[in-house]
C-alpha cells in the first residue's frame, strides 16, 4: 500500500519536475541562510558564517541527485535520456544515419504497404454488417467434368431456395450488366446490378434515400423501378435529393427511381444502377445457370448445415421444373448437381491469396537482408567505439547499461526509419487505388488502418532489436571488460572478430538468390506468356466499341442485322481501317458469353461434351488475325439467306475429327431443337480464358440466324454486341470520335460503352502476372544491390583493418596484385556459401509460388544458372573494387599510420 | 541492506519523533533539534534531511505547507499526518523490540552461554 502511494506520487511528481526543483532550491537557500545567520550570532565573520553552513549542508549537487532519484520513474528518465543521447550520436554520423533510415525505410514501407493490401483484401471483414453470415450460393456438378467447378443458380433455384430453405435468413440471385439510359444526355449505358427480392436484405446495407425493392417489385407486371448508386446519382443528378418518385428511360422503358444506396455500398463489378430482376415464374425451366446467388445464413448454422440444406433443395429443385426445351431430363440426373454454399469472401476475394501471401514473403525476406545490412554498419560503428566501451567498462560502467544505450539507438533507428516507411507505405497505397490492376478485389477499400499501423510499429521495433542484438552480443556482451587486451596497436587483427560480419554477409547473398530466383522465375513466366499464339496478332490495332440495339428501339431481328451491317460499312470507310468485324463478344472478355453443350450430328458422348460460343459476322476472323485453317469464313448471304453454318476452332476439329479439314461438311448445333448446321470454316485456337489458360474449344455462330431453340424457335440477333476496327489509327480521340460518330449517323438511340483495344484486354489478363513480376522485381533488385554493398563494405572494411599487415607484407616484398587476389578470393568464398545456402532454399521456397508460374518450373535450370552466375560476377566486382585499394597502399604510411 | 537505508531509515523515525514532540518545522528546524538530540549524526550532512522528507511526504507521512520562520522568512513547515502518527507508533515499537533483542544480545557473555 506503502508502495503503491509511493508510486503514485513519482509519478505525479514526474509531471511536475521543473517546479519542485525549484521548491527544493528555495529551501536549499533558507536552509543555509538560517544556518548562515545563526552562525553569525556566534560570532563568525560572514564570509566565514555561509562557509560553515555550506560545509555542514553538504555536497548540495549528491543530495539533489538522490532527491531526484526518488522523484518521478528513474527508468523512464533514463530511457528519455538514452534516447536523447542516441539521437545525438546519429545526428552526428550524417551519412551512416540516412543510408540506415533510407534502407529501413524501403524495407518497412514495402512490407507495411504490401500488409495493407493483405489486409484490407483478405483480413478485414467485408464492408456488410456480420459479414460472416453472408454466403455465395454456388452448384457443383461432378457428372459433367466440362462445367466449371463453381456453376451458377439456374433462375428456377432462385424459386426453390426462398420457399423450401431451412437455414436462410435471405436468399435471392444477381446478375452483372449493362442498362442503357436514354433521354437525359448522350445515350449512355451504365453497370447495372440486376437483383431478385433479397438481394439487397441480404447484404443488409440500407439505403441512403427511399428504399429497397420490395417482393412486389420484381412480379412480372409490377411498375418498372431502380435504385442508384451514390457515384452515379451524384455523377448524372448531382445529388438531387428529389430524385425518388422521378422517372429514368432504361432499356427503352420508364423507371421510377425508388432509392439511392449511400457512398460505401460496395458490391462485384462497381454497379452503377440496380434494376430488379422479373422472373415469370410459370416460363421457368431447370437450365440455364446464369445467376449468382448470395443467402444470409441464419444466427449459429454451420457452413456444412448449409450445404446440406441446398443438397437436399436441390432434390426438390430436380423434380418441381419442367425440363428447358429439347434438353432431357436424364441430363440433369446425370450431372449429379451437388451443393456448394461458400463464404461470400472466398468468392470475391478469389485466388488472389496466394499471390499476396508470396509477395510478402518476399518482401519480408527483404526486410531480414535490410536488417543484415543494418547490423554490419552497426558492426562497423560498434567497432570503431570499442575502445570507448572496453574503458567505460573498466571503469565501472554495467554491461547492461552499456548494451541498454545501444539497443536504443537501435530501436531509435528503427523507429525512424517505421516512420519514413509509413509514408512511404501511404504514398504506395495511394497510388496502387489509383492505378491498382483492374482484377485486383476491393481495390477502393485499400487503406491505412490502425491495424497496419500497429503492424508498422511492431515490424520497426523488432527490426530495431533484431540488428541491435548482433553487436551487442558481440561488444557488449559480460566479457566487454576483457576486449581492452586487445586494442593496443601491436595486434593485428584475429579472423574470430570477422564472424559476426561474414555471417551476416553470407545470409544477405543467400536471401538474395532466392529473391533473385522467384522474380527470375516471374521473368520466365512472362516470358512464356508472351510467346503464346494468343490466336489473334497486332493486338494494339484493334479497337474494340461495345454497344447495344434494345428490343424496344428497333425489334424484328433482321432489321438489327442490317443496322449492324451498315455502321461495319461505314466504319470500314473511315481513315486508316482496313477491316472491321462484328460479335458478341471479343476474345479474353471473359466475363461475357459462356460455355454451353455441343452436339455434333455423327457423333454421341458419354458426357455432353461443352464448348464456348460466340456469334459472329463475316470479317470478325479477319479484324481480329484468326487466321483460318480450313474452309472458309462465314459471309453476309449466310446470314441473310438463313444458311445453316458454322465454324468451329482448330482444336475442336482436331479432337473430334481429326484434322481441320475433316471437320468440313460435319453438322453440329447446341441444342436438339436448333436444325444441324454445317462447319464451313476452321479458325485458330484463341486463348480466350487469358494466355496462362489452355484456349477452349469454340463454335461459332452466325450473328443472326433464322431459328433459334432458346427463343423458342423464333430469328435471333446478337443486340449487345462489339465492333472491331483495325487500324493504325487505334486508341486515338480522333477515330474513337468519328466511330461514334458513324454509329449514331446510323442509329440514334445507341449508346456506345466499353471502349477498349484488344491489347488492353490482352493486358489485363497479364496484369496479376504483370503485378507480380514488378514486385518480385523491385525485390530482387533491391536485394541484390544490398547483397553487393554488404560484400563491399565486409571486404573494404576488412582491407582497412589489416592495412598494418598489407603494409607490412608489401615492405617484405609480396606482390600487391597477391594481396588483392586474397580479399577477392575472401568475397568469393563468402558468396560462393551465400549462394550455394540460397539455391537449397531457393528450390524449396520457389514451390510457395507453383501457381503464378506458367511454362517453367519451380526448379528452371536456366533462372538457377543465370542467378548464380549474376550474383558471383557481382560478388567478385563487389570484392575486386576495395581490394584495389590494398595494392595502393604505401607501407612506410601503413606502418606509421597507428 | 545497505548501510545508508540503515542510517535513512533511522533518520527517517527521528523526523517523525521530533515533529511528535514539537509540531510543525522546517527544515532546518528539524535539522538542528536532532542535531542537538544525536549530537554526531547530522553534524557533517544536513543535506540528506531533504531526501528523507521527500520520502516520508510520498509515503503520506508528513505534509508541508508553506509559512513564516520566526525571524519572518519564508519557510516550508513540515507536520505530521494522522497517518505519520499510527506509522511513528508502529515503527517505535518495532525500533523498541529490535532494539532491546540487540541490547540482550550483546548483554550476554561467554560463560552465560555454557
Amino acid at each position: 500500500m506503502k508502495t503503491l502511494r509511493r508510486l503514485f506520487h513519482r509519478l505525479l511528481s514526474w509531471t511536475t519536475a521543473a517546479q519542485d526543483e525549484a521548491v527544493l532550491q528555495a529551501e536549499i537557500e533558507q536552509h543555509i541562510a538560517m544556518q548562515t545567520a545563526d552562525n553569525l550570532r556566534s560570532g563568525l565573520s560572514p564570509e566565514e558564517a555561509r562557509r560553515q553552513a555550506l560545509l555542514k549542508f553538504g555536497n548540495v549537487e549528491a543530495m539533489k541527485e538522490s532527491f531526484r532519484d526518488q522523484k518521478g520513474l528513474p527508468a523512464m528518465e533514463t530511457l528519455v535520456t538514452d534516447i536523447r543521447l542516441a539521437l545525438r550520436r546519429l545526428r552526428r554520423a550524417p551519412a551512416f544515419t540516412a543510408a540506415v533510415i533510407l534502407t529501413l525505410a524501403l524495407g518497412i514501407g514495402a512490407n507495411t504497404a504490401i500488409f495493407g493490401v493483405i489486409d484490407s483484401i483478405l483480413l478485414r471483414p467485408l464492408p456488410y454488417p456480420h459479414a460472416e453470415e453472408l454466403v455465395g450460393v454456388w452448384q457443383s456438378a461432378p457428372g459433367i467434368p466440362a462445367l466449371p467447378p463453381n456453376l451458377a443458380c439456374s433462375p428456377s433455384m432462385y424459386f426453390t431456395y426462398r420457399e423450401e430453405n431451412r437455414t436462410f435468413q435471405q436468399v435471392g440471385l444477381w446478375q452483372s450488366d449493362g442498362a442503357s439510359v436514354t433521354g437525359i444526355a448522350e445515350p449512355e449505358l451504365p453497370r447495372a446490378l440486376i437483383v431478385t427480392y433479397g438481394v439487397l436484405d441480404a447484404l443488409g446495407v440500407p439505403p441512403l434515400l427511399g428504399r429497397w425493392f420490395s417482393q412486389a417489385d420484381d412480379t412480372p407486371g409490377a411498375p418498372e423501378t431502380l435504385i442508384l448508386t451514390y457515384g452515379y446519382w451524384q455523377r448524372r443528378f448531382a445529388g438531387d435529393q428529389t430524385i425518388v418518385g422521378r422517372s429514368l428511360t432504361v432499356n427503352g422503358k420508364p423507371h421510377i427511381v425508388i432509392g439511392v444506396m449511400p457512398e460505401d455500398f460496395q458490391f462485384q463489378h462497381d454497379p452503377e444502377l440496380i434494376l430488379p430482376r422479373m422472373l415469370e415464374r410459370d416460363k421457368l425451366y431447370l437450365g440455364e445457370f446464369s445467376h449468382n446467388g448470395i443467402a444470409r445464413l441464419k444466427p449459429g448454422v454451420t457452413l456444412e448445415q448449409a450445404n446440406a440444406d441446398q443438397a437436399r433443395m436441390l432434390g426438390i429443385w430436380l423434380n418441381a421444373w419442367p425440363v428447358p426445351p429439347g434438353l432431357d431430363i436424364s441430363l440433369f440426373r446425370n450431372a449429379r448437381l451437388s451443393p456448394k454454399i461458400q463464404p461470400l469472401s472466398q468468392e470475391i476475394v478469389g485466388d488472389i491469396g496466394a499471390t499476396l501471401w508470396v509477395i510478402m514473403g518476399t518482401l519480408s525476406l527483404v526486410l531480414l537482408i535490410v536488417c543484415a545490412n543494418v547490423a554490419n554498419l552497426l558492426l562497423v560503428r560498434a567497432e570503431g567505439r570499442h575502445q570507448e566501451l572496453a574503458i567505460r567498462a573498466a571503469l565501472g560502467a554495467g554491461w547492461g547499461r552499456i548494451a541498454r544505450e545501444m539497443l536504443v539507438e537501435s530501436v531509435t533507428l528503427g523507429i525512424l526509419g517505421g516512420v519514413f516507411g509509413l509514408a512511404l507505405a501511404y504514398l504506395a497505397l495511394r497510388i496502387l487505388v489509383a492505378g491498382g490492376p483492374a482484377t485486383l478485389p476491393r481495390l477502393g477499400e485499400i487503406a491505412i488502418d490502425p491495424t497496419v499501423f500497429a503492424f508498422a510499429l511492431g515490424i520497426s521495433l523488432f527490426s530495431g532489436l533484431l540488428f541491435g542484438v548482433i553487436p551487442i552480443l558481440k561488444y557488449a556482451g559480460p566479457r566487454i571488460a576483457t576486449s581492452l587486451r586487445g586494442i593496443g596497436r601491436t595486434f593485428s587483427q584475429d579472423r574470430a572478430r570477422h564472424r559476426a560480419r561474414n555471417t551476416l554477409v553470407v545470409i544477405q547473398t543467400a536471401l538474395a538468390v532466392v529473391l533473385l530466383i522467384g522474380s527470375g522465375l516471374m521473368i520466365r513466366t512472362f516470358q512464356y506468356l508472351r510467346n503464346v499464339q494468343a490466336g489473334f496478332s497486332h493486338p494494339e490495332e484493334v479497337q474494340i466499341l461495345h454497344s447495344i440495339i434494345p428490343e424496344s428501339v428497333v425489334g424484328q431481328p433482321e432489321r438489327v442485322m442490317r443496322l449492324h451491317h451498315e455502321i461495319l460499312n461505314r466504319l470500314a470507310t473511315l481513315p486508316g481501317v482496313t477491316s472491321v468485324g462484328f460479335a458478341d463478344s471479343a476474345p479474353l472478355e471473359t466475363f461475357l458469353g459462356g460455355s454451353n453443350v455441343l452436339y455434333a450430328e455423327d457423333k454421341t458422348f458419354s458426357s455432353p461434351p461443352l464448348a464456348r460460343m460466340r456469334k459472329i459476322a463475316p470479317g470478325f476472323f479477319k479484324t481480329m488475325g484468326t487466321s483460318l485453317i480450313a474452309g472458309r469464313d462465314l459471309t453476309w448471304t449466310d446470314l441473310y439467306n438463313g444458311r445453316s453454318v458454322a465454324m468451329v476452332s482448330e482444336n475442336l476439329a482436331r479432337e473430334w475429327w481429326g484434322s481441320p479439314a475433316a471437320a468440313l461438311g460435319k453438322r453440329i448445333r447446341e441444342n436438339p431443337k436448333d436444325p444441324w448446321r454445317e462447319i464451313v470454316g476452321v479458325v485458330a485456337d484463341v486463348y480466350d480464358k487469358g494466355v496462362n489458360a489452355p484456349p477452349p474449344k469454340f463454335a461459332y455462330w452466325p450473328a443472326f440466324m433464322n431459328q433459334y431453340a432458346w427463343t423458342g424457335g423464333r430469328p435471333v440477333v446478337v443486340r449487345t454486341g462489339m465492333y472491331a476496327i483495325r487500324s493504325n489509327r487505334t486508341a486515338t480521340e480522333s477515330l474513337l470520335t468519328e466511330a461514334r460518330e458513324v454509329i449514331w449517323s446510323v442509329n440514334g438511340r445507341q449508346p456506345v460503352f466499353l471502349e477498349t483495344t484488344l491489347k488492353d484486354l490482352y493486358d489485363q489478363s497479364m496484369a496479376r502476372t504483370s503485378f507480380t513480376l514488378v514486385l518480385l522485381a523491385i525485390a530482387g533488385g533491391m536485394s541484390l544491390v544490398l547483397g553487393i554493398v554488404g560484400i563491399y563494405g565486409v571486404i573494404a572494411y576488412t582491407v582497412a583493418q589489416r592495412t598494418r599487415e598489407i603494409g607490412i607484407r608489401t615492405a617484405l616484398g609480396e606482390q600487391p596484385e597477391r594481396i588483392a587476389k586474397l580479399f577477392v578470393r575472401h568475397g568469393l568464398f563468402l558468396a560462393g556459401i551465400g549462394t550455394v545456402l540460397g539455391l537449397g532454399a531457393a528450390a524449396a521456397l520457389t514451390r510457395l509460388m507453383t501457381s503464378l508460374l506458367f511454362g517453367v518450373t519451380t526448379l528452371d535450370p536456366m533462372t538457377y544458372v543465370t542467378v548464380s552466375t549474376l550474383l558471383i560476377f557481382a560478388a567478385a566486382l563487389a570484392s575486386y573494387l576495395p581490394s584495389r585499394r590494398a595494392t595502393a597502399i604505401d607501407p612506410v604510411e601503413a606502418l606509421r599510420a597507428e | 541492506m545497505k548501510d545508508t537505508d540503515i542510517r535513512q531509515g533511522t533518520l527517517a523515525l527521528m523526523v517523525l519523533k521530533t515533529l511528535e514532540l514539537l509540531g510543525p518545522l522546517h527544515g532546518y528546524a528539524i535539522a538542528r533539534r536532532i542535531e542537538q538530540i544525536s549530537g554526531d549524526l547530522l553534524t557533517v550532512n544536513q543535506g540528506t534531511l531533504y531526501p528523507v522528507l521527500l520520502k516520508l511526504m510520498q509515503e503520506g507521512s508528513i505534509k508541508a505547507e508553506w509559512g513564516a520562520s520566526e525571524n519572518n522568512r519564508k519557510a516550508r513547515f513540515y507536520s505530521l499526518t494522522r497517518q505519520g502518527r499510527k506509522q511513528l507508533q508502529a515503527e517505535a515499537r518495532s525500533w523498541e523490540q529490535t532494539a532491546s533483542i540487540m541490547e540482550r544480545f550483546f548483554a550476554v557473555k561467554a560463560q552465560d552461554l555454557k
